[in-house]
Protein backbone atom coordinates (compact mmCIF):
# COMPACT_ATOMS: atom_id res chain seq x y z
CA UNK A 1 0.00 0.00 0.00
CA UNK A 2 1.24 3.46 -0.67
CA UNK A 3 2.54 4.78 2.57
CA UNK A 4 1.92 8.49 2.83
CA UNK A 5 3.03 9.29 6.36
CA UNK A 6 6.76 8.80 6.61
CA UNK A 7 7.85 7.34 9.91
CA UNK A 8 8.76 10.00 12.40
CA UNK A 9 6.80 12.73 10.65
CA UNK A 10 4.63 13.08 13.73
CA UNK A 11 1.17 11.79 14.25
CA UNK A 12 -1.48 13.22 11.94
CA UNK A 13 -4.58 12.03 13.75
CA UNK A 14 -6.81 12.98 10.87
CA UNK A 15 -5.01 10.63 8.54
CA UNK A 16 -2.79 13.11 6.77
CA UNK A 17 -2.90 12.37 3.10
CA UNK A 18 -4.99 9.23 3.31
CA UNK A 19 -8.10 9.87 1.33
CA UNK A 20 -9.75 6.45 1.23
CA UNK A 21 -9.73 3.71 3.81
CA UNK A 22 -11.24 0.26 3.43
CA UNK A 23 -12.54 -1.81 6.31
CA UNK A 24 -12.91 -5.49 5.51
CA UNK A 25 -15.39 -7.27 7.80
CA UNK A 26 -18.55 -5.40 8.79
CA UNK A 27 -19.12 -6.65 12.30
CA UNK A 28 -18.15 -5.48 15.77
CA UNK A 29 -14.48 -4.74 15.13
CA UNK A 30 -15.06 -3.19 11.69
CA UNK A 31 -17.95 -1.04 12.79
CA UNK A 32 -16.05 0.14 15.87
CA UNK A 33 -13.16 1.11 13.62
CA UNK A 34 -15.49 3.17 11.42
CA UNK A 35 -16.84 4.96 14.49
CA UNK A 36 -13.34 5.61 15.80
CA UNK A 37 -12.08 6.86 12.46
CA UNK A 38 -14.84 9.44 12.25
CA UNK A 39 -14.38 10.37 15.89
CA UNK A 40 -10.66 10.91 15.19
CA UNK A 41 -11.55 13.36 12.43
CA UNK A 42 -10.95 11.20 9.37
CA UNK A 43 -13.26 12.74 6.79
CA UNK A 44 -12.13 10.85 3.72
CA UNK A 45 -13.95 8.05 1.96
CA UNK A 46 -14.67 5.01 4.07
CA UNK A 47 -15.61 1.74 2.40
CA UNK A 48 -16.85 -1.17 4.49
CA UNK A 49 -16.89 -4.62 2.90
CA UNK A 50 -18.93 -7.32 4.63
CA UNK A 51 -19.62 -10.86 3.58
CA UNK A 52 -22.91 -11.01 5.49
CA UNK A 53 -25.69 -9.17 3.76
CA UNK A 54 -26.75 -7.13 6.78
CA UNK A 55 -25.68 -4.16 8.82
CA UNK A 56 -23.43 -4.88 11.81
CA UNK A 57 -25.09 -6.71 14.68
CA UNK A 58 -24.11 -8.11 18.03
CA UNK A 59 -23.21 -11.81 18.27
CA UNK A 60 -23.33 -12.61 22.00
CA UNK A 61 -27.14 -12.85 22.12
CA UNK A 62 -27.11 -15.47 19.33
CA UNK A 63 -26.42 -18.25 21.83
CA UNK A 64 -28.48 -16.65 24.59
CA UNK A 65 -31.61 -14.47 24.42
CA UNK A 66 -31.94 -14.54 20.66
CA UNK A 67 -31.91 -18.34 20.63
CA UNK A 68 -34.57 -18.55 23.33
CA UNK A 69 -36.69 -15.98 21.49
CA UNK A 70 -36.50 -13.38 24.23
CA UNK A 71 -34.61 -10.87 22.10
CA UNK A 72 -35.90 -10.16 18.58
CA UNK A 73 -33.45 -9.82 15.67
CA UNK A 74 -33.99 -6.06 15.40
CA UNK A 75 -32.57 -5.57 18.89
CA UNK A 76 -29.24 -7.03 17.83
CA UNK A 77 -28.31 -4.18 15.48
CA UNK A 78 -25.13 -2.46 16.65
CA UNK A 79 -26.49 0.88 15.50
CA UNK A 80 -29.74 2.57 14.61
CA UNK A 81 -30.20 3.68 11.03
CA UNK A 82 -29.58 7.33 11.94
CA UNK A 83 -26.16 6.47 13.40
CA UNK A 84 -25.32 4.34 10.40
CA UNK A 85 -26.23 7.22 8.08
CA UNK A 86 -24.25 9.72 10.13
CA UNK A 87 -21.07 7.65 9.69
CA UNK A 88 -21.02 8.28 5.96
CA UNK A 89 -19.77 4.84 4.96
CA UNK A 90 -19.92 3.30 1.50
CA UNK A 91 -21.25 -0.16 2.27
CA UNK A 92 -20.36 -3.19 0.23
CA UNK A 93 -22.54 -5.72 2.02
CA UNK A 94 -23.06 -9.25 0.81
CA UNK A 95 -19.62 -8.97 -0.81
CA UNK A 96 -16.44 -10.60 0.31
CA UNK A 97 -12.90 -9.48 -0.19
CA UNK A 98 -10.99 -12.17 -2.06
CA UNK A 99 -7.56 -10.55 -2.20
CA UNK A 100 -5.48 -7.70 -0.89
CA UNK A 101 -3.05 -6.19 -3.37
CA UNK A 102 -0.83 -3.78 -1.49
CA UNK A 103 1.29 -3.00 -4.55
CA UNK A 104 -1.79 -1.70 -6.32
CA UNK A 105 -3.35 -0.25 -3.15
CA UNK A 106 -6.49 -2.26 -3.73
CA UNK A 107 -8.87 -4.73 -2.18
CA UNK A 108 -10.38 -7.15 -4.66
CA UNK A 109 -14.03 -8.17 -4.26
CA UNK A 110 -15.74 -11.43 -5.16
CA UNK A 111 -17.63 -9.77 -8.03
CA UNK A 112 -14.33 -8.78 -9.63
CA UNK A 113 -14.52 -5.12 -8.67
CA UNK A 114 -11.73 -3.41 -6.75
CA UNK A 115 -11.81 -0.96 -3.92
CA UNK A 116 -8.82 1.34 -4.07
CA UNK A 117 -7.63 2.48 -0.69
CA UNK A 118 -4.67 4.13 1.01
CA UNK A 119 -5.04 1.95 4.07
CA UNK A 120 -6.90 -1.19 5.07
CA UNK A 121 -8.41 -2.36 8.34
CA UNK A 122 -8.69 -6.14 8.47
CA UNK A 123 -11.64 -7.14 10.69
CA UNK A 124 -12.72 -10.43 9.17
CA UNK A 125 -13.19 -12.28 12.45
CA UNK A 126 -13.28 -16.02 12.66
CA UNK A 127 -15.48 -18.94 11.67
CA UNK A 128 -16.38 -22.06 13.62
CA UNK A 129 -14.45 -25.25 12.96
CA UNK A 130 -16.74 -27.87 11.51
CA UNK A 131 -16.87 -31.42 12.82
CA UNK A 132 -14.98 -33.47 10.22
CA UNK A 133 -17.40 -35.40 8.07
CA UNK A 134 -20.45 -33.48 9.32
CA UNK A 135 -20.37 -30.55 6.95
CA UNK A 136 -23.35 -31.52 4.86
CA UNK A 137 -25.44 -33.55 7.27
CA UNK A 138 -28.79 -31.93 7.98
CA UNK A 139 -29.55 -31.26 11.63
CA UNK A 140 -25.89 -30.48 12.39
CA UNK A 141 -25.28 -26.81 13.18
CA UNK A 142 -22.47 -24.34 13.76
CA UNK A 143 -23.16 -21.02 15.43
CA UNK A 144 -21.52 -17.78 14.40
CA UNK A 145 -23.92 -15.70 12.35
CA UNK A 146 -27.51 -14.53 12.61
CA UNK A 147 -28.29 -16.92 9.77
CA UNK A 148 -26.81 -19.80 11.77
CA UNK A 149 -28.84 -18.81 14.83
CA UNK A 150 -32.07 -18.52 12.85
CA UNK A 151 -31.53 -21.98 11.38
CA UNK A 152 -30.68 -23.52 14.75
CA UNK A 153 -33.63 -21.87 16.46
CA UNK A 154 -36.02 -23.04 13.76
CA UNK A 155 -35.06 -26.62 14.52
CA UNK A 156 -35.12 -26.19 18.28
CA UNK A 157 -38.68 -24.86 18.31
CA UNK A 158 -40.22 -27.43 15.99
CA UNK A 159 -41.29 -30.63 17.68
CA UNK A 160 -39.27 -31.49 20.76
CA UNK A 161 -35.89 -32.41 19.35
CA UNK A 162 -33.29 -34.14 21.48
CA UNK A 163 -30.17 -32.00 21.33
CA UNK A 164 -26.51 -33.03 21.52
CA UNK A 165 -23.84 -30.38 21.87
CA UNK A 166 -20.32 -31.24 20.83
CA UNK A 167 -17.93 -29.02 22.79
CA UNK A 168 -18.46 -27.77 26.33
CA UNK A 169 -16.86 -24.33 25.93
CA UNK A 170 -18.79 -21.11 26.40
CA UNK A 171 -20.83 -21.35 23.20
CA UNK A 172 -21.77 -24.96 23.93
CA UNK A 173 -22.63 -24.17 27.55
CA UNK A 174 -24.77 -21.20 26.59
CA UNK A 175 -26.64 -23.11 23.93
CA UNK A 176 -27.25 -25.93 26.43
CA UNK A 177 -28.69 -23.39 28.83
CA UNK A 178 -30.94 -21.95 26.09
CA UNK A 179 -32.13 -25.47 25.20
CA UNK A 180 -33.13 -26.03 28.84
CA UNK A 181 -35.10 -22.79 28.71
CA UNK A 182 -36.84 -24.04 25.61
CA UNK A 183 -37.78 -27.17 27.55
CA UNK A 184 -35.54 -29.51 25.55
CA UNK A 185 -33.54 -32.58 26.52
CA UNK A 186 -29.90 -31.72 25.93
CA UNK A 187 -26.52 -33.41 26.44
CA UNK A 188 -23.06 -31.84 26.26
CA UNK A 189 -20.20 -34.00 25.02
CA UNK A 190 -16.60 -32.92 25.54
CA UNK A 191 -13.34 -34.83 25.39
CA UNK A 192 -12.00 -32.92 28.40
CA UNK A 193 -12.74 -34.36 31.84
CA UNK A 194 -13.68 -30.86 32.94
CA UNK A 195 -14.38 -28.33 30.18
CA UNK A 196 -13.53 -24.67 30.91
CA UNK A 197 -10.94 -25.69 33.51
CA UNK A 198 -8.23 -24.11 31.33
CA UNK A 199 -10.03 -20.80 31.42
CA UNK A 200 -11.66 -20.63 34.85
CA UNK A 201 -9.58 -23.06 36.87
CA UNK A 202 -11.01 -26.35 38.11
CA UNK A 203 -13.00 -24.95 41.02
CA UNK A 204 -15.21 -22.72 38.91
CA UNK A 205 -15.28 -25.09 35.95
CA UNK A 206 -16.81 -27.60 38.38
CA UNK A 207 -19.34 -24.98 39.39
CA UNK A 208 -20.34 -24.60 35.73
CA UNK A 209 -20.70 -28.36 35.38
CA UNK A 210 -22.86 -28.35 38.49
CA UNK A 211 -25.11 -25.64 37.01
CA UNK A 212 -25.67 -27.85 33.98
CA UNK A 213 -26.39 -30.91 36.10
CA UNK A 214 -28.85 -29.08 38.33
CA UNK A 215 -30.84 -28.00 35.32
CA UNK A 216 -30.92 -31.49 33.91
CA UNK A 217 -28.30 -31.13 31.17
CA UNK A 218 -26.74 -34.51 30.39
CA UNK A 219 -22.94 -34.39 30.67
CA UNK A 220 -20.63 -36.73 28.79
CA UNK A 221 -17.23 -35.32 29.73
CA UNK A 222 -14.06 -37.20 28.89
CA UNK A 223 -15.89 -38.64 25.89
CA UNK A 224 -14.55 -38.34 22.37
CA UNK A 225 -16.86 -38.10 19.38
CA UNK A 226 -16.08 -40.81 16.84
CA UNK A 227 -18.69 -39.83 14.28
CA UNK A 228 -22.33 -39.19 13.60
CA UNK A 229 -25.24 -41.55 13.28
CA UNK A 230 -27.17 -40.55 10.19
CA UNK A 231 -30.19 -41.70 8.29
CA UNK A 232 -30.75 -40.45 4.74
CA UNK A 233 -28.34 -37.60 5.39
CA UNK A 234 -30.20 -36.52 8.52
CA UNK A 235 -28.46 -36.70 11.87
CA UNK A 236 -29.87 -39.24 14.33
CA UNK A 237 -27.19 -39.21 16.96
CA UNK A 238 -23.55 -39.03 17.92
CA UNK A 239 -21.22 -42.03 18.12
CA UNK A 240 -18.66 -41.91 20.92
CA UNK A 241 -15.21 -43.46 20.92
CA UNK A 242 -16.17 -45.89 23.72
CA UNK A 243 -18.68 -47.40 21.33
CA UNK A 244 -21.75 -45.87 22.94
CA UNK A 245 -24.27 -43.83 21.07
CA UNK A 246 -26.16 -40.70 21.99
CA UNK A 247 -29.49 -40.14 20.25
CA UNK A 248 -29.98 -36.64 18.89
CA UNK A 249 -32.26 -34.93 16.38
CA UNK A 250 -30.19 -31.77 16.42
CA UNK A 251 -26.43 -31.47 16.95
CA UNK A 252 -24.62 -28.22 17.69
CA UNK A 253 -20.88 -28.24 17.13
CA UNK A 254 -18.93 -25.72 19.23
CA UNK A 255 -15.32 -26.83 19.04
CA UNK A 256 -13.55 -23.54 18.44
CA UNK A 257 -12.94 -21.18 15.56
CA UNK A 258 -10.42 -20.44 12.85
CA UNK A 259 -9.40 -16.89 11.95
CA UNK A 260 -10.61 -15.69 8.51
CA UNK A 261 -7.21 -15.05 6.94
CA UNK A 262 -7.40 -17.05 3.71
CA UNK A 263 -8.26 -14.01 1.61
CA UNK A 264 -4.90 -12.47 2.55
CA UNK A 265 -2.91 -15.22 0.82
CA UNK A 266 -0.40 -13.68 -1.55
CA UNK A 267 -0.75 -10.19 -0.05
CA UNK A 268 2.60 -10.30 1.68
CA UNK A 269 0.87 -9.74 5.03
CA UNK A 270 2.16 -12.23 7.63
CA UNK A 271 -0.56 -14.59 8.76
CA UNK A 272 -0.57 -17.59 11.04
CA UNK A 273 -3.27 -18.39 13.55
CA UNK A 274 -4.56 -14.90 12.73
CA UNK A 275 -3.06 -11.81 11.14
CA UNK A 276 0.34 -11.27 12.75
CA UNK A 277 0.45 -7.80 14.29
CA UNK A 278 2.80 -5.78 16.41
CA UNK A 279 1.72 -4.44 19.80
CA UNK A 280 -0.28 -1.70 18.08
CA UNK A 281 -2.35 -3.97 15.79
CA UNK A 282 -0.18 -2.98 12.81
CA UNK A 283 0.66 -5.77 10.35
CA UNK A 284 3.86 -6.31 8.41
CA UNK A 285 2.59 -3.51 6.13
CA UNK A 286 2.18 -0.22 8.04
CA UNK A 287 -0.84 0.77 5.95
CA UNK A 288 -2.68 -2.38 7.03
CA UNK A 289 -3.95 -2.97 10.56
CA UNK A 290 -5.92 -5.91 11.96
CA UNK A 291 -8.37 -6.03 14.85
CA UNK A 292 -10.82 -8.30 16.65
CA UNK A 293 -11.03 -12.07 16.43
CA UNK A 294 -8.82 -12.18 13.31
CA UNK A 295 -5.89 -10.31 14.87
CA UNK A 296 -3.00 -11.94 16.64
CA UNK A 297 -1.48 -9.04 18.54
CA UNK A 298 2.02 -8.95 20.04
CA UNK A 299 2.13 -8.65 23.80
CA UNK A 300 5.52 -7.34 24.87
CA UNK A 301 5.10 -8.47 28.47
CA UNK A 302 4.52 -12.05 27.28
CA UNK A 303 6.97 -11.98 24.43
CA UNK A 304 4.43 -13.54 22.07
CA UNK A 305 1.24 -12.85 20.15
CA UNK A 306 -2.25 -13.49 21.45
CA UNK A 307 -5.44 -13.80 19.42
CA UNK A 308 -8.32 -12.87 21.70
CA UNK A 309 -11.89 -13.86 20.94
CA UNK A 310 -13.63 -11.45 23.27
CA UNK A 311 -16.15 -8.76 22.52
CA UNK A 312 -14.28 -6.01 24.37
CA UNK A 313 -10.95 -6.78 22.67
CA UNK A 314 -12.56 -6.05 19.31
CA UNK A 315 -13.72 -2.58 20.30
CA UNK A 316 -10.60 -1.68 22.23
CA UNK A 317 -8.25 -2.83 19.49
CA UNK A 318 -10.24 -0.77 17.00
CA UNK A 319 -9.30 2.37 18.83
CA UNK A 320 -5.58 1.50 19.03
CA UNK A 321 -5.41 0.37 15.41
CA UNK A 322 -7.23 3.36 13.98
CA UNK A 323 -4.92 5.78 15.74
CA UNK A 324 -1.85 3.95 14.48
CA UNK A 325 -3.18 3.77 10.94
CA UNK A 326 -3.84 7.51 10.92
CA UNK A 327 -0.43 8.18 12.44
CA UNK A 328 1.35 5.98 9.92
CA UNK A 329 3.34 4.15 12.57
CA UNK A 330 2.84 2.38 15.89
CA UNK A 331 2.32 5.33 18.16
CA UNK A 332 0.05 3.43 20.54
CA UNK A 333 0.22 -0.07 21.94
CA UNK A 334 -2.82 -2.13 22.81
CA UNK A 335 -2.89 -2.51 26.58
CA UNK A 336 -6.03 -3.71 28.20
CA UNK A 337 -6.88 -6.35 30.74
CA UNK A 338 -8.75 -9.02 28.77
CA UNK A 339 -12.40 -9.21 29.74
CA UNK A 340 -15.30 -11.42 28.75
CA UNK A 341 -18.63 -12.49 30.12
CA UNK A 342 -20.90 -15.48 29.70
CA UNK A 343 -24.52 -15.99 30.74
CA UNK A 344 -25.68 -19.52 31.40
CA UNK A 345 -28.44 -21.08 33.47
CA UNK A 346 -29.44 -17.70 34.84
CA UNK A 347 -25.92 -17.10 36.11
CA UNK A 348 -23.78 -14.22 34.93
CA UNK A 349 -20.07 -15.00 34.77
CA UNK A 350 -17.51 -12.23 34.25
CA UNK A 351 -13.78 -12.83 33.99
CA UNK A 352 -10.94 -10.32 33.68
CA UNK A 353 -7.26 -11.07 33.31
CA UNK A 354 -5.73 -14.34 32.21
CA UNK A 355 -5.71 -16.77 35.08
CA UNK A 356 -4.13 -20.20 34.73
CA UNK A 357 -5.46 -23.41 36.25
CA UNK A 358 -2.56 -23.43 38.72
CA UNK A 359 -3.27 -19.98 40.17
CA UNK A 360 -4.43 -19.58 43.72
CA UNK A 361 -8.10 -18.65 44.05
CA UNK A 362 -9.65 -16.70 46.92
CA UNK A 363 -13.28 -15.74 47.24
CA UNK A 364 -13.19 -12.14 48.46
CA UNK A 365 -16.85 -11.13 48.43
CA UNK A 366 -20.16 -12.98 48.62
CA UNK A 367 -20.26 -16.76 48.69
CA UNK A 368 -20.08 -19.58 46.24
CA UNK A 369 -23.01 -21.56 47.68
CA UNK A 370 -25.33 -18.62 47.00
CA UNK A 371 -23.95 -18.23 43.49
CA UNK A 372 -23.07 -14.61 44.06
CA UNK A 373 -19.40 -13.89 44.63
CA UNK A 374 -16.17 -12.29 43.54
CA UNK A 375 -12.97 -14.32 43.40
CA UNK A 376 -9.38 -13.19 42.89
CA UNK A 377 -6.71 -15.24 41.16
CA UNK A 378 -3.14 -14.75 42.33
CA UNK A 379 0.18 -16.17 41.18
CA UNK A 380 3.23 -15.79 43.42
CA UNK A 381 1.03 -13.44 45.40
CA UNK A 382 0.52 -11.17 42.38
CA UNK A 383 -3.03 -10.50 41.18
CA UNK A 384 -3.62 -12.03 37.74
CA UNK A 385 -7.39 -12.17 37.39
CA UNK A 386 -10.85 -11.67 38.86
CA UNK A 387 -13.99 -13.67 38.37
CA UNK A 388 -17.50 -12.69 39.37
CA UNK A 389 -20.64 -14.74 39.44
CA UNK A 390 -23.83 -12.65 39.64
CA UNK A 391 -21.87 -9.79 41.13
CA UNK A 392 -21.41 -7.07 38.51
CA UNK A 393 -20.93 -4.30 41.05
CA UNK A 394 -17.95 -5.91 42.74
CA UNK A 395 -16.61 -6.99 39.37
CA UNK A 396 -16.69 -3.49 37.85
CA UNK A 397 -14.48 -2.24 40.67
CA UNK A 398 -12.22 -5.28 40.80
CA UNK A 399 -11.57 -5.16 37.06
CA UNK A 400 -10.46 -1.53 37.32
CA UNK A 401 -8.34 -2.27 40.34
CA UNK A 402 -6.67 -5.14 38.48
CA UNK A 403 -5.85 -2.91 35.51
CA UNK A 404 -4.28 -0.35 37.79
CA UNK A 405 -2.46 -2.74 40.07
CA UNK A 406 1.27 -2.07 39.85
CA UNK A 407 2.02 -5.77 40.06
CA UNK A 408 -0.63 -7.02 37.68
CA UNK A 409 1.03 -9.74 35.63
CA UNK A 410 -0.83 -10.65 32.50
CA UNK A 411 0.28 -14.31 32.29
CA UNK B 1 -39.48 16.44 43.46
CA UNK B 2 -38.30 13.62 45.71
CA UNK B 3 -35.95 13.95 48.68
CA UNK B 4 -33.51 11.08 48.22
CA UNK B 5 -30.89 11.27 50.97
CA UNK B 6 -28.31 13.55 52.59
CA UNK B 7 -25.35 14.53 50.45
CA UNK B 8 -23.05 12.73 52.91
CA UNK B 9 -24.86 9.49 52.15
CA UNK B 10 -23.26 9.34 48.69
CA UNK B 11 -19.47 9.68 48.87
CA UNK B 12 -17.62 10.85 45.75
CA UNK B 13 -17.55 8.08 43.13
CA UNK B 14 -20.51 6.29 44.70
CA UNK B 15 -24.17 6.00 43.91
CA UNK B 16 -27.56 5.14 45.36
CA UNK B 17 -30.53 3.61 43.64
CA UNK B 18 -34.15 4.33 44.43
CA UNK B 19 -37.44 3.25 42.97
CA UNK B 20 -39.69 5.78 41.32
CA UNK B 21 -41.92 4.53 38.47
CA UNK B 22 -38.64 3.02 37.27
CA UNK B 23 -35.40 2.52 39.23
CA UNK B 24 -33.29 5.67 39.27
CA UNK B 25 -29.60 6.00 40.13
CA UNK B 26 -28.04 9.06 41.75
CA UNK B 27 -24.27 9.52 41.38
CA UNK B 28 -21.78 11.73 43.10
CA UNK B 29 -19.28 12.60 40.37
CA UNK B 30 -16.62 14.47 42.33
CA UNK B 31 -19.13 16.62 44.16
CA UNK B 32 -21.65 17.03 41.33
CA UNK B 33 -24.82 14.98 41.69
CA UNK B 34 -26.52 13.41 38.69
CA UNK B 35 -29.66 11.27 38.43
CA UNK B 36 -30.35 8.93 35.52
CA UNK B 37 -32.51 5.89 34.82
CA UNK B 38 -30.77 3.01 36.55
CA UNK B 39 -31.36 0.40 33.84
CA UNK B 40 -28.80 0.34 31.05
CA UNK B 41 -30.26 1.06 27.62
CA UNK B 42 -28.46 -2.02 26.25
CA UNK B 43 -29.66 -4.87 28.45
CA UNK B 44 -30.71 -5.22 32.05
CA UNK B 45 -27.70 -4.03 34.03
CA UNK B 46 -28.10 -1.67 36.94
CA UNK B 47 -25.94 1.40 36.24
CA UNK B 48 -25.66 2.21 39.95
CA UNK B 49 -23.47 -0.93 40.06
CA UNK B 50 -21.25 0.61 37.39
CA UNK B 51 -17.95 2.39 37.63
CA UNK B 52 -17.79 6.18 37.71
CA UNK B 53 -15.07 7.99 35.83
CA UNK B 54 -15.45 11.75 35.85
CA UNK B 55 -19.03 12.34 34.80
CA UNK B 56 -19.24 9.09 32.84
CA UNK B 57 -20.56 5.83 34.20
CA UNK B 58 -19.40 2.53 32.76
CA UNK B 59 -22.03 -0.19 32.63
CA UNK B 60 -20.92 -3.09 34.84
CA UNK B 61 -21.88 -5.71 32.24
CA UNK B 62 -20.66 -4.83 28.76
CA UNK B 63 -18.82 -1.60 29.53
CA UNK B 64 -20.92 0.91 27.57
CA UNK B 65 -20.13 4.45 28.77
CA UNK B 66 -22.85 7.03 29.44
CA UNK B 67 -22.41 10.75 29.94
CA UNK B 68 -24.33 11.51 33.14
CA UNK B 69 -24.94 15.10 32.02
CA UNK B 70 -26.77 14.14 28.84
CA UNK B 71 -27.49 10.42 29.14
CA UNK B 72 -25.79 9.86 25.79
CA UNK B 73 -23.81 6.66 25.27
CA UNK B 74 -20.28 7.21 24.04
CA UNK B 75 -19.45 3.68 22.97
CA UNK B 76 -20.89 0.32 22.02
CA UNK B 77 -22.84 -1.78 22.80
CA UNK B 78 -25.30 0.91 23.93
CA UNK B 79 -26.88 2.89 21.14
CA UNK B 80 -29.75 4.64 22.92
CA UNK B 81 -29.46 7.32 25.61
CA UNK B 82 -30.67 6.87 29.17
CA UNK B 83 -33.06 9.43 30.64
CA UNK B 84 -31.56 12.08 32.91
CA UNK B 85 -33.42 13.71 35.80
CA UNK B 86 -32.68 17.16 37.26
CA UNK B 87 -31.08 17.14 40.71
CA UNK B 88 -30.99 19.92 43.24
CA UNK B 89 -29.27 20.15 46.60
CA UNK B 90 -30.93 22.11 49.39
CA UNK B 91 -29.74 22.31 53.00
CA UNK B 92 -27.66 19.18 52.63
CA UNK B 93 -30.43 17.14 51.01
CA UNK B 94 -30.45 15.75 47.48
CA UNK B 95 -33.71 16.18 45.56
CA UNK B 96 -34.50 14.53 42.23
CA UNK B 97 -37.17 15.84 39.90
CA UNK B 98 -38.19 12.60 38.30
CA UNK B 99 -39.03 13.00 34.63
CA UNK B 100 -41.66 10.60 33.40
CA UNK B 101 -41.63 9.07 29.95
CA UNK B 102 -44.42 11.32 28.68
CA UNK B 103 -42.55 14.49 29.66
CA UNK B 104 -39.76 13.65 27.23
CA UNK B 105 -40.34 15.16 23.82
C1 LIG C 1 -22.71 -17.16 19.59
C2 LIG C 1 -21.63 -16.26 20.11
C3 LIG C 1 -21.70 -15.79 21.44
C4 LIG C 1 -20.70 -14.97 21.94
N1 LIG C 1 -20.80 -14.53 23.23
C5 LIG C 1 -19.84 -13.75 23.76
C6 LIG C 1 -19.90 -13.30 25.10
O1 LIG C 1 -20.86 -13.62 25.83
N2 LIG C 1 -18.91 -12.51 25.58
C7 LIG C 1 -17.84 -12.14 24.82
O2 LIG C 1 -16.94 -11.43 25.31
N3 LIG C 1 -17.74 -12.53 23.52
C8 LIG C 1 -18.71 -13.34 22.99
N4 LIG C 1 -18.62 -13.75 21.67
C9 LIG C 1 -17.44 -13.32 20.87
C10 LIG C 1 -17.66 -12.01 20.15
O3 LIG C 1 -18.90 -11.97 19.53
C11 LIG C 1 -16.54 -11.83 19.13
O4 LIG C 1 -15.34 -11.67 19.85
C12 LIG C 1 -16.77 -10.65 18.20
O5 LIG C 1 -17.88 -10.87 17.37
C13 LIG C 1 -15.54 -10.39 17.34
O6 LIG C 1 -15.83 -9.39 16.42
P1 LIG C 1 -15.08 -9.27 15.02
O7 LIG C 1 -15.70 -8.09 14.35
O8 LIG C 1 -13.63 -9.33 15.24
O9 LIG C 1 -15.40 -10.62 14.23
P2 LIG C 1 -16.78 -11.19 13.69
O10 LIG C 1 -17.88 -10.78 14.58
O11 LIG C 1 -16.55 -12.63 13.43
O12 LIG C 1 -17.00 -10.45 12.30
C14 LIG C 1 -16.23 -10.66 11.16
C15 LIG C 1 -17.06 -10.31 9.95
O13 LIG C 1 -16.24 -10.32 8.80
C16 LIG C 1 -16.92 -10.97 7.75
N5 LIG C 1 -15.92 -11.51 6.81
C17 LIG C 1 -15.13 -12.60 6.96
N6 LIG C 1 -14.32 -12.76 5.89
C18 LIG C 1 -14.62 -11.75 5.04
C19 LIG C 1 -14.11 -11.37 3.75
N7 LIG C 1 -13.13 -12.05 3.13
N8 LIG C 1 -14.64 -10.27 3.15
C20 LIG C 1 -15.63 -9.56 3.78
N9 LIG C 1 -16.13 -9.88 4.99
C21 LIG C 1 -15.63 -10.96 5.61
C22 LIG C 1 -17.72 -12.04 8.44
O14 LIG C 1 -18.78 -12.47 7.62
C23 LIG C 1 -18.18 -11.29 9.69
O15 LIG C 1 -19.38 -10.60 9.47
C24 LIG C 1 -19.61 -14.59 21.12
C25 LIG C 1 -19.54 -15.07 19.80
C26 LIG C 1 -20.53 -15.88 19.29
C27 LIG C 1 -20.43 -16.37 17.88
S1 LIG D 1 -26.20 -4.07 29.75
FE1 LIG D 1 -25.11 -2.21 29.80
S2 LIG D 1 -23.73 -2.42 28.18
FE2 LIG D 1 -24.85 -4.24 28.11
Amino acid sequence: MSFHNPIGSGCRRDGGLMSTLAIVGASLAGYSAAQQLRAAGFDGRLVMVGEENRLPYDRPPLSKDFLTGRLPAGELALADQADVDALGVDWELGRSAVALRPGEAAVELDDGRRVEADGVIVATGARPRPLPGAERVSGVHLLRTMEDAVALRAELVSGRPKVAIVGGGFIGAEVASSCVELGLEVTVVDSAELPLADVLGSRFARLCAQLHAERGVGLRFGATVAGLVTDANRVRGVRLADGSRLDADVVLVGIGVRANVDWLAGSGIDVGDGVQCDAGCVTSNPAVVAIGDVASVYRPELGRRVRAEHWTSATQQASTAVNNLLCGYTAHEFRAVPYFWSDQHGVRIQLAGEPRPTDEVTVTDGNVAERRFLAQYTRDRHPVGVLAVNHPRAFARARRALARHPRYVPI
Amino acid sequence: MLAICRIDDIPAGESVRFDAHVPIAVFNADGEFYAVDDTCSHQDASLSDGFLEGCFVECPLHAALFDLRTGMPSCLPAKRPIRTHPVSVHEGWIYVHVIRQEEVA
